[in-house]
């Protein structure tokens, strides 16, 4: 009896420290929330395999090295106080979970929208008198990108009721206008077409949960408004300026479509 | 008045302007300007009868093998984006519109070339760009404004292709 008994004792062990793994594995892959929440699906569903494993892996992550250089920015004392993020935040990985989350919000102060980056510029000028970061500089996607990651796992839930409505039908009627010389709105490829294939691309869905993201056929991170200005101008249309209102506004209502996806900054995509 | 060649570029066109109300509600009128009333950079005028527009847009015949070359070519918003065709040295076909492959016995000349002008003439929802369009966009890229996608001679051009894909 003995003989048969060990031998499963043995398999039992093998298969609890194989189980153990996975959940390890799972855990170190820290995206718990779904990729995909009723048809709505992260831009990871329309990666391939290869891509979607760059992602996962935090030591071939190419998006890995702002964030450690945005994990620099947020301790390094700046202007005529010596104050640094840390000094009023304390340690982004306490204080800063959910942030990302949550924006664009409404601000009362500007009565209009503001997001993640021209918060960080806000609060750089009001708190420690430093000089604003320009949009879509190393630092400023270092920073954003730092804080988006410590929302990870956390489903974007923006505020589109109260003084943030108006602003989110201006960014409803933005995504469906026709626009550019190929006359083609947002939604026409992104919510009517996601999933087909253009040319040798899968169109997504336009989800905004990876942002920034690093995208590899430029060798770059980007933010959300880098690849609403990319959007326009692949229709031959006039971009607007990175932080303008409406983009502020198309970013609440794209949020708002991918309300439930968990943020999966820095995400990879192609 | 034929203007193919290389438009300029101007604001505003008041003829265009005044004429746009008339193509929108009678999808047929005679739609583009002369170059006298509005700069080098008319379209060629053109007319719309059953479905199509039966006479070419150049006096130069279109030809077939330049228009295979413009449909492949990155440079310029091609077919393949969005359409599958008989081009099998080219790995990847869109699949946004219809296959073209036998477009030739399905659609008329006259039919074609409407289609490339402006799709939306035929069906107001249609997401394929009109190609040989200058007005009516929202916030145009100034670089295309004035500016068809195809030149003229490229939708002659590119209708003679097309009219060649027959089904075997």
């Amino acid at each position: 009896m003995r003989d048969v008994t060990r031998p499963l004792a043995m398999k039992l062990l093998i298969g609890l420290a194989t189980l153990a793994a996975i959940a390890g594995s799972v855990a170190v892959g820290q995206t718990q929330a779904p990729y995909e929440v009723e048809g709505r699906k992260s831009g990871y569903m329309f990666m391939t395999p290869a891509t979607r494993s760059l992602q996962d892996d935090e030591f071939q992550n190419p998006g890995m090295f702002i964030v450690e250089h945005g994990r620099y920015l947020w301790n390094r004392a700046e202007g005529p106080d010596g104050k640094s993020c840390a000094s009023c935040h304390g340690d982004a990985e306490a204080s800063m979970p959910g942030v990302a989350a949550r924006y664009p919000v409404f601000d009362s102060a500007r009565n209009g929208l503001v997001n993640l980056e021209m918060r960080i510029n806000g609060e750089r000028a009001a708190h420690m008198k430093a000089p604003p970061l320009i949009y879509e500089s190393e630092d400023l996607l270092a920073l954003t990108t730092y804080i988006s990651m410590q929302s990870r796992g956390q489903p974007v839930n923006v505020a589109i009721d109260g003084p943030a409505q108006p602003f989110f039908e201006q960014g409803k009627t933005f995504y469906e206008t026709r626009r550019g010389q190929l006359d083609l709105s947002c939604g026409q490829c992104h919510e009517d077409r996601g999933g087909m294939k253009l040319r040798g691309d899968v169109i997504s869905q336009g989800q905004l949960n990876g942002f920034p993201i690093h995208r590899l056929s430029w060798r770059a991170m980007l933010s959300r408004h880098r690849i609403f200005a990319w959007c326009n101008t692949s229709v031959r249309s006039e971009p607007y300026e990175l932080g303008s209102p409406e983009y502020l506004a198309l970013e609440l209502y794209v949020a708002w479509r991918g309300r439930g996806l968990s943020i999966e900054a820095p995400a990879v995509r192609r | 008045m034929r203007a193919a060649g290389t438009p300029a570029r101007p604001k505003s066109c008041l003829a265009d302007q005044l004429l746009e109300p008339a193509k929108t509600i009678l999808a047929a009128a005679v739609l583009a300007l002369s170059a006298a009333a509005c700069g080098a950079s008319d379209l060629a005028s053109y007319r719309v009868d059953n479905d199509g527009v039966a006479t070419p847009l150049t006096d130069e015949p279109g030809n077939p093998a330049r228009g295979r070359q413009i449909v492949r070519d990155m440079g310029h918003v091609t077919c393949l984006i969005c359409h599958r065709m008989p081009i099998p040295e080219e790995p990847d076909h869109g699949e946004i519109g219809p296959s073209l492959e036998g477009v030739g016995s399905r659609l008329t000349v006259a039919q074609l070339r409407l289609r490339l002008i402006d799709s939306k003439q035929v069906n107001p929802e249609s997401v394929m760009p009109s190609y040989y369009r200058t007005s009516g966009f929202t916030r145009i890229g100034a670089q295309f404004e004035g500016r068809p996608i195809y030149s003229a001679q490229q939708i002659e051009d590119v209708v003679a292709y097309l009219a060649l894909l027959k089904d075997k």
